[in-house]
């Protein structure tokens, strides 16, 4: 079970509260996180990442453990604590987007 | 009981206004879609509680929302915005080449006759039509195909398509205004396109009268007599009565001739307002007075609109899509201001009176007049 916080305007879009649990099965990365949470809800399609290239939108950012993982290859395997659902994986929004 | 429900977009949420045919009273609901910039909200001709929107953020892109239910309820339907074929390049400000790239749309059209389908004009410029209420997305690419697009270049507000204009009389023929490459017209629904410039100056570009290049900022038509069309150029106020192949200047009396929103009287063709701004490094109304300008000769002779207007230290503008006008028997004129104040005229611009004065800068103003 992966716990994803996403930023209020996608909370809000994809009709949510609180964390997000998604079940990635696999290795965990950051594409098969997205993947799996794009899955569920797909509203959401387009809002982190582009929709084709799957690129990282601009001032969009991924944190997790304290850290910063917004320039790590998205197929990177995350923290192993990310993986084992004791830490959460952040979706946030860059302080200059707006 | 006839009705007018005003759609409101700002750079922090939708507003819808209503209000019974007395327009004296008014209801705001929103902010929908909170904190979202929002470039247009727009309702179906052929089915009033039909209304589409397009919020979006420099986080986290665009969406479009639909609501059936005239904006009590929304649903976000389809935000694939994919350009057709080769995506090629236009001009940027310093005048190389750029790629083709989606940001945002700006305008949504949605056609007079059938709610499922609907229009939006993007930037970077492109037309888009959905025919299924919004949930998927073609683009007219004959458009941005044009010989002369690879050098168009974006207006200060970036490469956008604007202003989408449907011939009532003709389904096939649309025009559109792209800043600042011009305005095109189309005869055959959309496959191709042709520049409609012919008698515009402007004279930031080499050749003051090229073929494309003109920042228009917006174009109106009355839906009676669809060869004649009015157009707020970056400067000059123009005219077109053979359907765009030519235009005149009717900037007549105007305190300035700059200026982005234009508006027709929907019962008479000939009648028509705009909203005078100072240069175009200063976008505020010449000497701190917000005045509305009406000609009901069709230009050149204007009349200005001050009671109940601010007329002194007023330092606003008004959006080339944030003036519109209701169809009631005697005509409602609305407009909206960076400064958040939402102008009503219940007497065809005689008076007026804010029906709110504090919302977030106003992008867009439609109304809509219910049965």
């Amino acid at each position: 079970m992966i716990r994803v916080v996403l930023p209020t305007h996608l909370r809000n879009l994809a009709h949510v509260s609180g964390e997000v649990r998604i079940d990635v099965s696999g290795q965990v990365t950051q594409r098969a996180v997205l993947d799996a949470l794009e899955a569920r809800y797909p509203v959401l399609r387009g809002t982190i990442r582009d929709r084709e290239t799957h690129q990282r939108r601009a001032f969009v950012r991924f944190f997790a453990c304290e850290r910063d993982l917004s320039q790590e290859s998205p197929d990177a395997t995350l923290p192993e604590e990310v993986a084992a659902g004791a830490e959460p994986f952040l979706v946030v929004g860059a302080m200059a987007g707006g | 009981m006839t009705g007018v429900r005003v759609l409101v977009g700002t750079r922090k949420g939708a507003f819808t206004l209503t209000s019974d045919g007395q327009r004296r009273r008014w209801e705001v609901n929103g902010p929908h879609f909170g904190g979202w910039e929002v470039y247009h909200v727009a309702g179906s001709p052929a089915d009033p509680n039909r209304l589409f929107a397009s919020p979006s953020t420099g986080w986290f892109g665009q969406l479009i929302q639909r609501s059936d239910d005239g904006g009590a309820s929304w649903e976000p339907v389809g935000n694939q915005f994919t350009y057709d074929g080769p995506v090629g390049t236009h001009l940027w400000y310093d005048g190389t080449p750029r790629p083709w790239k989606f940001t945002r749309i700006w305008h949504l059209e949605p056609s007079s006759t059938d709610p499922d389908t609907v229009y939006a004009g993007a930037e970077d410029a492109a037309l888009f039509r959905s025919t299924d209420g919004g949930q998927t997305w073609h683009e007219l690419a004959g458009l941005r195909q044009h010989e002369s697009a690879p050098s168009w270049q974006p207006g200060a507000g970036g490469l956008c398509l604007h202003t989408i204009v449907q011939d009532p009389d003709d389904p096939e023929r649309i025009f559109v205004a792209i800043s600042a490459a011009g305005v095109f017209r189309t005869d055959d629904g959309g496959q191709t396109w042709r520049p409609a410039n012919r008698g515009l100056r402007s004279d930031g570009i080499p050749d003051p009268d090229a073929e494309v290049g003109h920042c228009v900022h917006r174009l109106a038509m009355h839906p009676s007599r669809p060869g004649v069309l009015f157009m707020q150029k970056h400067w000059d106020v123009m005219r077109s009565d053979d359907g765009g192949d030519s235009w005149r200047e009717i900037s007549g009396n105007l305190p300035s001739d700059f200026g982005f929103p234009i508006a027709v009287h929907p019962h008479e063709p000939e009648t028509i307002y705009v909203v005078p701004i100072k240069s175009d490094s200063e976008h505020y109304p010449p000497e701190g007075r917000l005045r509305v300008y009406r000609s009901r000769t069709g230009g050149t002779e204007w009349q200005p609109l001050t009671a109940g207007l601010p007329q002194s230290n007023c330092y606003v503008n008004v959006l080339r899509d944030a003036m519109a006008t209701d169809s009631l028997e005697e005509c409602g004129v609305y407009f909206g201001t960076t400064g958040g104040q939402v102008y009503a005229s219940a007497d065809d611009g005689d008076s007026w009176a804010p029906i709110v004065r504090d919302l977030p800068p106003v992008l867009s103003v439609e109304a809509q007049t219910l049965p």
